[in-house]
This record gives structure tokens, C-alpha cells and sequence, in this order.
């Protein structure tokens, strides 16, 4: 923020004349070769890391009576190509997930990008859930508590956002859970639907979007009502991020001259709000979103296994717990794939609401 | 100092969160004075409700909640300094030699840094726990990769605002070395700011542990670790004193060290002191 004054002024006006498109082009380009370049780090780390890993698959995967029968171990590493020298391995993983294809889970015996169709969209609609909430909650009471400083409003909502940020998420599911779906039944607790429906026919694999799209509206109220516990869950942790952020960098616009200007021209503090300090700040609150949506995805890891909730942590959890390399491998590479989209959007979302952005 | 009269609430945060902290170290420190049993004695019948006799009650092996509680301090707390030092120097390093030397050592360390950053925090340390193997020790170990390169990125910046200031100039023509100019000329630069960030740190290192252990990829029963109480009090999910308690601790003392951190940052960022004193 105060670095960007010296130096946007010279050189960037001069560009600015220059080719004011292909500025914007250019920005793009870096950007994708930059997610690119890590899209292809993290198949390394995903890879060295299952190197580490001191248990032997064929002996995780194969039976008690399997691993004393030397055939039964070869034939087992001759499939999972696990006798070829490492960086033969490597780059056979490399052409193969560039193909779309994780490898075979040694757990479920599908290939991995199959078990990832069907468990990632369950994350990714309950992880959209949340940001939307968190965000429309957390930039709220980000405000009333910056337009507030330091009087009471903004004294609590200050405890509030520590607290959002400092409850383990797990217990928070577990705390929630037992209240509301336990205790006095108000809501639908594990699970993506009722236990009675099947799933609608999978278009986009969120169950919500797909029902509507069937015109199963039963199943959509179910799909949507067991996605409200688990999004509330998540949406405590980002809440409480949010809010901090949104109301120091309200804060900060509240500060300048044309804030002033425009309180003294007499607007009503409403429309000085959102005209004018909102949308500079959202520049700064759209960043911090694209964080808390990896946020997000961690906290669904241990929420999803609380309610059940067959979405790419339990895979991820299971994976983990099993050894089965192909499938940590492809859930990190996707998780971590989906995040890399996530900060190109807010780097998109940027040039769209701060033009000065593009060029710099 | 016209801080105090400003924000007459700010303080108060601050001393209930040290008190917090003061008071979880205590216990830490005196468990086997205050608790009433050992953490594993079997001492009692199965899942007694909570009662004068066990305050927080009974788990599924006979145990005292409480004490549990209570000697879990002596497991997340030292862990939790241990991981934030770890991180603050590993971090501070890497940042300080990227952010002093530049070109493609810079280049090199921040992809690093990058990489780490592209995973969301517990994917990649929920791999790195699994692939050492589930073990308190691993779980320490993958936080620490998950965490230092936020204060190398925080030092690198710090470092290269002060490289070019002209003491460093001066100090560098007097003839003093990288490492001596590092220490002596920068290190002051970066000191504040990285207290601030560990302070705020070791909320996220005890629930970042406390979330391996509860997804079975840190401590292992029968240790009284809260993370791990909370996810074997869960067969019993309506026996609610059995995951409530070791989950409210560990609220606290997060809570107690995020009150302090985010009065010291407050209090140290320039742009909000400024703010502060008017």
C-alpha cells in the first residue's frame, strides 16, 4: 500500500501511453507461466514427498500372506511401476497427470482422477459456500467495526474476530453438531443428503446445482440444507479473518483526502461508504479472500470428517492413512492446483477493480 | 504517551491474554501438582458423567478428564514455542540471506517459499506428517515446513528496505562482512516485526498440531494431547465432557496468545501506532 506511491507514478504512466492492451496481456501471460511454474513444482514436492515415505506400498497394500510370495511383491512393483529408477518414475508421473491421469489408486483399486471427480466438487461446494458467507459477513462487521473505531461496537466485534480466528475448527464442528443437529434437531447433520435420496444425476457434481438442473427440488432442499452446519463451521475461522482485514483497510481509505472531500460535499455516510472507501478496499479484502480460501480447504480436511462429508479431505485423510501414493499424490497436486486458480481469479479480480493494477 | 487515553480497551485485551498465558505455563509447569491422578492412571469407572469427584469426568478407560486437560498443557505448550522458534529462525535466515544477496539466490529461496505457499497449510502438512510417518515428532516437523516461509517472505521485505540505507553503505565501506552487516545493521530492522509475527504464530502452530493430531497424524494414544482427545472423545459423541474440555483448552490459550499478538502488532506497525497516538 504505501510502497505503491513512489513507484507507480514515473514508469507506469509512460507505459500506461504506450500499449494500454497489451499491458494487460503481458500481466496475464507472466501470470499463467508463474502458476505454470508452480503447477509443475508441486507434482515435484508431491512426488519427492512420497519418496520419504518409510513403509513399503506392496507391503501396505498387498495381504499378510501376499508379501511373503516374492512373485506377488514384483508383480505388485511391476504394475505401479515402482521398479523403475526414480526419475523415470518422475517424468512418467509428470506426462501421465499432464494427460489427466493421477495413476491408480492402490486403495479404492479406480483410477485416482476418477475417486477426485466425485470428491472434490463435494469440497468445492462446500468450500464456495463458505467464502460466500465469510465474506459477506466478515466484510460487513469489518466496517461497523472500522466506522465504529474504537467505540464499543468496535470493542467486541474485535473479540469476536479473535475468537473467529482462534476456535479449533474441529471442536467447533463437534461443539455445533451437538447443539444443533444433536440436541435439538434444527438442522440436517452428516452427510451430503438424506439417507433416503440418491444422488441426482452428476452434471457439474455440486448436488445442489445438479438437482436444480433435474428439476429435483426435494433433493436440492436436502443438498442445501446438510451444506448449511458444515459451511457455518468453516465460515467461523474466514469470518473472523475477514473482519480484521476489511476493517483496517477500511481504516486506512477512511483516511484520505477525498473521503473527507465527499463527507463535505454533503453525501449521506452510506453512499461515502460504499462508493467511496468500500471499493478501494475491496482490492485488499479480494487478496486476503483468495488466502482464506485456502483456508478453507484446510479446515474442510477436519470438518469434512466430522460430518461425513465425502469430500476430498476424507479422501485426502484415508489416503494418507492407507499409503496409497497415487492418491496423496493426486490430492495434493489438485487441491493445490484448485488454490493456484483461486489467487489467478484475484489477480484477475484486481485489474478489474484497481485499473492501476494492470500496469504495474 | 496519549495511547492509553485513546483506546482505554486495548490494554485490557492485552493483560487478559498474557494473564491466559501465564496462567496455561503455570499449569504446565505445576500438572503434576494440580492435577488430581496421573494422565493415564486408570483410576475410576468407565465414562462417569462429570461430578465432584471428577470434575470434568470420566473417559472410555477409566482416566480423569481433568487431569488429562491438565497435563495436556505440558504436551501442546512447549511444542507450540518449540515449532515458532523453529520456524522464526529457519524463516528469518532463508529471508535475510534471499533479501541481502538478491539475484538468483533470491530467486531460488522465494520459488521455495512459493511452493510451500501454493498448497493450502494442512494438505501439505498432512502429507509431510503421513510420509515421515504418524508421530508427535513428524507432525512438529511438517508444521515447521509449513510455517517458515511466512517470515522469510516478512524478512526478505525488511531487509531489502534497509539493505540500501546509507548506515549500511557506511558500515559495508568500513569493511564490515555479509554476516556482520546482517547481524549487527539489519537485525534490528527485523527484530519487531518478526516478535510481532511469532506472538500471532503460536495460536496457528497449537491448532495447526492440535488438527494433525485430531486427523490421527501427531500424538498417538494414550498420550494426553487435546488434539487426540477431541477425536478419541468422538466414538462417544454424546458424551459431550469428553471432547469439550480438551477443545476449550486449546481455544484459550490460542485465544490468550492472539489477544497478546494482535496488541503487539498494534502497537508496533507504524501505520496503526501513528493512528493510535493521533
Amino acid at each position: 500500500m504505501s510502497s505503491a506511491k513512489p513507484k507507480s507514478g514515473t514508469s507506469g504512466a509512460g507505459r500506461r501511453s504506450a500499449r494500454p492492451g497489451g499491458v494487460l496481456l503481458r500481466f496475464l501471460a507472466r501470470r499463467l507461466a508463474a502458476a505454470l511454474l508452480l503447477c509443475v513444482g508441486i507434482t515435484l514436492v508431491a512426488f519427492t514427498l512420497t519418496q520419504l515415505v518409510p513403509g513399503d506400498p506392496a507391503a501396505a497394500n498387498l495381504g499378510q500372506q501376499a508379501i511373503g510370495d516374492p512373485a506377488a511383491v514384483a508383480a505388485f512393483r511391476a504394475k505401479y511401476g515402482l521398479d523403475q529408477p526414480l526419475p523415470v518414475q518422475y517424468l512418467t508421473y509428470i506426462g501421465n497427470v499432464a494427460q489427466g491421469n493421477l495413476g491408480m489408486s492402490q486403495q479404492s483399486h479406480r483410477p485416482v482422477a476418477e475417486d477426485l471427480a466425485e470428491f472434490v466438487p463435494a469440497t468445492i461446494e462446500l468450500a464456495l459456500f463458505a467464502i460466500v458467507v465469510s465474506l459477506v459477513v466478515g466484510v460487513a462487521l469489518g466496517v461497523v467495526a472500522a466506522v465504529n473505531r474504537d467505540r464499543w461496537p468496535d470493542q467486541v466485534l474485535r473479540v469476536v474476530s479473535l475468537g473467529g480466528v482462534s476456535m479449533p475448527t474441529f471442536w467447533v464442528a463437534l461443539v455445533a453438531f451437538y447443539l444443533l443437529s444433536f440436541k435439538f434437531d434444527l438442522l440436517p447433520g452428516t452427510g451430503r443428503l438424506d439417507p433416503v435420496m440418491s444422488p441426482p444425476p452428476y452434471t457439474t457434481g455440486f448436488y445442489s446445482v445438479d438437482a436444480a438442473l433435474a428439476g429435483q427440488w426435494d433433493v436440492m432442499w436436502s443438498a442445501l440444507g446438510h451444506l448449511v452446519l458444515p459451511s457455518m463451521v468453516l465460515a467461523v475461522y474466514t469470518v473472523g479473518m475477514l473482519m480484521r482485514f476489511s476493517r483496517a483497510s477500511v481504516l486506512e481509505i477512511l483516511g484520505n483526502d477525498y473521503v473527507r472531500a465527499a463527507r463535505a460535499k454533503g453525501l449521506p455516510e452510506r453512499v461515502v461508504i460504499v462508493r467511496h472507501v468500500l471499493r478501494p478496499a475491496m482490492v485488499a479484502i479480494i487478496t486476503v479472500a483468495g488466502v482464506a480460501f485456502g483456508s478453507l480447504l484446510s479446515g474442510a480436511v477436519l470438518v469434512e470428517k466430522i460430518f461425513s462429508w465425502p469430500g476430498v479431505g476424507q479422501y485426502a485423510y484415508r489416503s494418507a492413512v492407507n499409503l496409497d501414493l497415487p492418491g496423496i499424490m493426486g490430492v495434493s497436486i489438485v487441491v493445490a492446483a484448485v488454490y493456484i486458480i483461486i489467487n489467478l481469479v484475484v489477480d484477475l479480480l484486481y485489474g478489474v477493480i484497481d485499473p492501476r493494477i494492470r500496469l504495474s | 504517551m496519549t495511547t492509553g487515553s485513546r483506546s482505554p480497551w486495548r490494554q485490557p485485551l492485552a493483560l487478559i491474554g498474557a494473564a491466559f498465558v501465564v496462567l496455561w505455563v503455570l499449569v504446565a509447569v505445576l500438572a503434576p501438582v494440580l492435577a488430581p491422578y496421573g494422565p493415564l492412571d486408570q483410576i475410576a469407572d468407565k465414562l462417569l458423567e462429570p461430578s465432584a469427584q471428577h470434575l470434568f469426568g470420566t473417559d472410555q478407560l477409566g482416566r480423569d478428564v481433568l487431569s488429562r486437560v491438565i497435563y495436556g498443557a505440558q504436551v501442546s505448550l512447549p511444542l507450540a514455542f518449540l515449532l515458532v522458534a523453529l520456524s522464526a529462525v529457519i524463516g528469518s535466515v532463508v529471508g535475510a540471506v534471499a533479501g541481502f544477496f538478491g539475484g538468483w539466490v533470491d530467486g531460488t529461496l522465494m520459488r521455495l517459499a512459493d511452493l510451500v505457499f501454493a498448497f493450502p497449510g494442512i494438505i501439505l502438512a498432512m502429507a509431510v506428517a503421513a510420509a515421515l510417518g504418524p508421530e508427535l515428532r513428524n507432525a512438529v516437523l511438517a508444521v515447521v515446513v509449513v510455517s517458515w516461509p511466512s517470515y522469510a517472505r516478512l524478512v526478505r521485505g525488511l531487509v531489502m528496505s534497509a539493505r540500501n540505507s546509507e548506515y549500511v553503505a557506511a558500515g559495508r565501506l568500513l569493511g564490515s562482512s555479509s554476516i556482520r552487516t546482517m547481524v549487527v545493521d539489519l537485525r534490528p530492522n527485523v527484530a519487531g516485526p518478526v516478535l510481532v509475527m511469532t506472538a500471532l504464530d503460536v495460536g496457528n502452530a497449537v491448532l495447526l498440531l492440535s488438527g494433525l493430531s485430531f486427523l490421527g497424524l501427531g500424538a498417538q494414544p494414550p498420550m494426553a494431547e487435546w488434539g487426540s482427545m477431541v477425536v478419541s472423545g468422538m466414538d462417544y459423541f454424546d458424551l459431550w465432557w469428553l471432547w469439550l474440555y480438551p477443545g476449550l483448552s486449546i481455544l484459550t490459550v490460542v485465544l490468550a496468545f492472539n489477544f497478546v499478538g494482535d496488541t503487539l502488532r498494534d502497537a508496533l506497525d507504524p501505520r496503526t501506532a501513528r493512528a493510535l497516538r493521533g
